[in-house]
């Protein structure tokens, strides 16, 4: 996999793109291309798209709504149309709804506060090209840091997307009142994944190791990590 | 022309700064306070050319996220 192009924007407030470019580089042998968000277009011939977490351009007027409209974001709307994968975690999760790549918007956590722990999810949709490596119905256990991560999206496009399969990952735990303890939505087409858990803080056996914290630890068994999450088409 | 934008949650939305707000009005004993909507002011300093369509666009393509928020146009005599 070392021909595999990857590429990770960076906006200004972004604080996760690092990890994910580490992450990107650590499951398929190829450095990850690093994007500005102030470019109008993406580098060519890429396999794979990531949208970081962080707080990009410090949340103003809603969390991800800015950086949605930034210039790559065209590009990136362009990509994801001709189906080149996009991942957007947390941050990247919000921006992805505010640029209508993905159904629903994500609403302050319903217990106001800010939650970092390591939380325990089902697998929902166990076909999409980002969850392949998956079996239907696993649990595994994924760090979470968020403020605003309370999914939320009116009960007719709800129905649609539970129907079409669209619900990649929802909380044992619901920790953010997330409607229908959803925690990850693909879009119509399988290849834009939006998901407030951090993959990408998975990886290392000294962050995948199960932490005491985490409520049902035995059960959830080992976690099968980044590589088998992402590059099961590659 | 001035030009004030009310952006507030839909009503279902759930809205916990409001809730908390709520709770804090009780918390020094003010009774009687059923509900908290939170919601966003933003004030714009438009040219008079600017159009009631232009302004209704700009709040639907970013001011107010129409999943959640619904808005209200203002318009402030100078």
């Amino acid at each position: 996999m070392s021909g595999f192009r990857a590429a990770v924007v960076t906006f200004p407030g972004s604080n996760c793109d690092r990890d994910m470019a580490v992450a990107l580089e650590e499951v398929s042998g190829a450095p990850a291309l690093r994007v500005w968000h102030g470019e109008a277009s993406l580098p060519e011939g890429l396999d794979f798209i990531a949208l970081p977490g962080g707080f990009s351009y410090g949340d103003y007027l809603r969390s991800g709504a800015m950086a949605a409209r930034s210039p790559i974001m065209k590009a990136v709307v362009e990509a994801a149309g001709k189906g080149v994968p996009v991942l957007g975690v947390c941050n990247g999760f919000q921006i992805l709804t505010e640029a209508g790549l993905l159904p629903g918007a994500l609403l302050r956590n319903a217990g106001i506060h800010y939650i970092c722990r390591t939380v325990p999810l089902s697998v929902e949709n166990s076909s999409s090209l980002f969850t392949s490596g998956y079996a239907q119905g696993q649990r595994i256990a994924i760090p979470i840091a968020h403020h605003d991560g309370n999914y939320f999206v009116d009960d007719g496009v709800l129905d649609r997307i539970e129907g079409e399969g669209q619900v990649a990952f929802r909380y044992l735990e619901n920790p953010n009142g997330s409607i229908r303890d959803i925690a990850g939505v693909l879009n119509e087409k399988g290849n834009v994944l939006g998901m407030m858990p951090h993959p990408e803080r998975a990886i290392e056996g000294c962050t995948r190791r199960q932490r005491p914290w985490t409520r049902d630890v035995r059960s959830i068994g080992e976690n099968a990590g980044f590589s088998s999450f992402l590059f099961q088409r590659s | 022309m001035k030009v004030r934008v009310h952006v507030s949650l839909k009503p279902g939305v759930l809205d916990p700064q409001g809730r908390a707000i709520q709770h804090s009005l009780e918390g020094l004993g003010f009774e009687g306070v059923n509900d908290v909507r939170a919601g966003r002011l933003l004030e714009l300093d438009v040219a008079d050319s600017v159009s009631d369509e232009a302004l209704d666009e700009m709040c639907r393509k970013l001011l107010a996220n129409m999943v959640i928020e619904n808005y209200r146009i203002e318009k402030v005599a100078a």
